[in-house]
């Protein structure tokens, strides 16, 4: 490559000293603010026990969730050998508890990536190219917003039939709003800085610049915007198993044994609570975790709460 | 042999040519039903000749145009009649692939040093872009040009794995003229580089402009609201007004012999320090300005002239070109 002599030009100004210590990106100063917020620490540390204890459940029970093991003790109370008692069905209940948050989990997880799978790119074009593409983009998210989610999932639901795919898919078609609209936003401020148009003057393709520069900038809310997808796509499969139309029997769903639960409500109390605490503290703890996420990559949300 | 001649002639074509160049924004404003159309003419027919090697001066108040004309040198703006010439090239029409080349050769360095840096990029990945961005060299000599050039602008070479937040407004600065002038264009467009920096600061700025200028033989154009910093760093200076070249001359007679009354008006507003020596001033408005029409006989023209009652740009020296109407 012909380039050019380092030669220092004569009068150019003294070389600035370096400066000391590390170099850090906008990420690590975001880190630095999360580690500092504590409700979003047990949140995030919350939400990792509860996953690692899902991963790790065959390890530790000596029966499946669907075993039923304990049918003489059927409906027993908590002991000291089952800490949450027997089901209906004489299965462990803490068990199926803990294998109950494999299900959330991952549909979580799943439709939540699904989400921002499909909202970077629809959020990217909209904010990227404005007009038509905007109006048209704008008019589909109208179109999610005004649908309640559970209904038209109970509708989707009793026409494909429930399953665990069908939840993904149901709750990603409602949480891509959220990462869109946050990706168009991020696209559509940062599309007018210069050093876009620096780009844009240098001859870089429309590609190069959503790429390079567009997303890199937005990452702040892509991350925000998944992990707040869920708890939502989590409670959304818990409200449809508890209606019947999600994760069919006999895998356990906390949504599907709070249902169950309920029914002995009266005489076994812990059928109900159980599940109930378990989906209430994981939902807790991800929102807790995503708001202090929000918090530590967009500083200026906390000069605009003061 | 025909291309080395065609080169040779390229070389003798001034770096830059706007011909009768001019922009209209049409705002569209009301609801759908009640829809109004205003147009702007932000620049009007404009006609301006950046010659090698050389800086020429942009000068006029806010929102005369000039920051829109730059932005239409660098097709950044599409101007809505005219043409461009780079290098004698007419680029006003070329196609992405085309102008992408064409870039190679024009470069900017904008006013607002903090939107002109990326913040997720490190300071060696900025300034490396424009290697990545024309696919010049592997990964490892665009990093090594880009500390090169890093230095070549006076930061340190540690600066390279730092974050645009961590630097101050000049030394932002200086990163984006390294990104800039990586390619070695032959025209560097500046939009008002010094306007947001501090006395100092923009001292500095403006001499590492000139040590570059000379080392590479670039052609700038330098577009600014400070006239005291035109006086010292261009060559040539041409004023516009309202969207329009009023007065063009060699920076020395700008400043001793303006003829235009825009242009004095833009003197006098130089501040003086001592009290005493301060000229008595008449700031007048932007009509009064646009109804003072400078008359000249046909005898002060440079050349052969035609009497017109239209006012228009005409030469009265060489090098000295005014807005005026010519009397019989």
């Amino acid at each position: 490559m012909s380039g050019p002599g380092p030669a220092a030009a004569p009068g150019t100004p003294s070389v600035q000293s370096g400066p000391a210590g590390r170099a850090h990106g906008p990420l690590w100063h975001a880190w630095r603010r999360l580690a500092a917020n504590r409700a979003a620490l047990a949140g995030g540390g919350a939400v990792a026990a509860i996953a690692v204890l899902a991963i790790i459940a065959p390890l530790i029970f000596p029966t499946g969730p669907t075993d039923q093991a304990y049918l003489q003790e059927a409906l027993a109370f908590p002991s000291r050998e089952h800490p949450f008692g027997i089901d209906d069905l004489g299965r462990d209940f803490l068990t199926r508890t803990v294998y109950g948050a494999r299900v959330s989990l991952s549909i979580g997880f799943i439709a939540a990536a699904f989400s921002v799978i499909i909202g970077i790119p629809l959020g990217a074009a909209a904010g990227y190219y404005g007009g038509a593409t905007d109006w048209f983009i704008m008019r589909l998210i109208e179109i999610f917003s005004v649908l309640p989610p559970l209904l038209a999932a109970l509708l989707l639901g009793a026409v494909v039939g429930g399953g665990f795919w069908m939840i993904v898919f149901i709750a990603a078609l409602f949480g891509w709003v959220q990462v869109c609209l946050l990706v168009r936003a991020q696209v559509k401020a940062f599309k007018s800085k210069e050093f876009v148009r620096a780009a844009v003057a240098l001859g870089a393709s429309p590609t190069y610049v959503v790429f390079r520069h567009l997303i890199p900038n937005s990452v702040s809310p892509i991350i925000v915007g998944f992990v707040l997808a869920i708890p939502l796509a989590m409670m959304l499969e818990a409200s449809l198993s508890f209606l019947g139309v999600g994760v069919p029997p006999p895998t356990p769903s906390w949504g599907q044994m709070i249902s169950v639960g309920l029914n002995f409500m009266y005489f076994y109390w812990h059928l109900a609570v159980f599940p109930t605490i378990a989906l209430a503290a994981t939902v807790l703890a991800t929102s807790l975790f995503g708001d202090g996420l929000r918090d530590a990559l967009d500083p200026t949300i906390e000069g605009r709460r003061a | 042999m025909l291309e080395a001649l065609v080169t040779a002639a390229s070389k003798m074509q001034p770096a830059l040519q706007l011909c009768g160049i001019g922009k209209t924004f049409v705002l569209k404003s009301g609801s759908v039903l009640n829809r109004r159309r205003t147009e702007v003419r932000a620049v009007r027919d404009m006609n301006l000749v950046l010659e090698r090697n050389s800086i020429m001066g942009l000068v006029g108040e806010s929102g005369s145009g000039k920051t829109t004309t730059g932005m239409m040198a660098l097709r950044l703006i599409e101007p809505t009649s005219g043409q461009i010439r780079l290098e004698g090239e007419d680029i006003t029409e070329y196609g992405h692939q085309e102008m992408k080349e064409a870039r190679r050769r024009m470069q900017v360095v904008f006013q607002d040093s903090y939107s002109a840096l990326s913040p997720m990029l490190t300071l060696r990945q900025i300034v490396a872009e424009p290697l990545l961005i024309h696919g010049a060299g592997g990964a490892t000599e665009r990093d090594a040009l880009a500390l090169e050039w890093l230095e070549r602008v006076g930061l340190h070479r540690s600066f390279g794995s730092r974050y645009p937040h961590e630097l101050s407004g000049g030394q932002r600065q200086r990163v984006a003229i390294a990104r800039a002038l990586i390619l070695e264009p032959a025209v560097l467009i500046a939009d008002e580089p010094t306007s947001a920096l501090d006395v100092s600061v923009k001292a500095q700025i403006i001499n590492l402009i000139q040590d570059l200028q000379n080392e590479m033989e670039l052609s700038v154009l330098f577009i600014s609201h400070d006239l005291s910093v035109v006086r010292s760093l261009t060559d040539r200076v041409a004023v516009m007004f309202n969207g329009r070249v009023v007065e063009e001359a060699d920076t020395e007679t700008i400043f001793s012999q303006a003829r235009h009354h825009y242009t004095r008006s833009l003197l006098d507003a130089i501040p003086v320090m001592d009290p005493r020596a301060r000229p008595r001033r008449h700031f007048m408005s932007r009509e009064e300005l646009e109804a003072k029409v400078v008359t000249l006989r046909a005898s002060e023209m440079d050349g052969p002239a035609r009497p017109s009652g239209e006012r228009r740009l005409v030469k009265i020296s060489k090098s000295h070109k005014v807005e005026a109407r010519v009397a019989a």
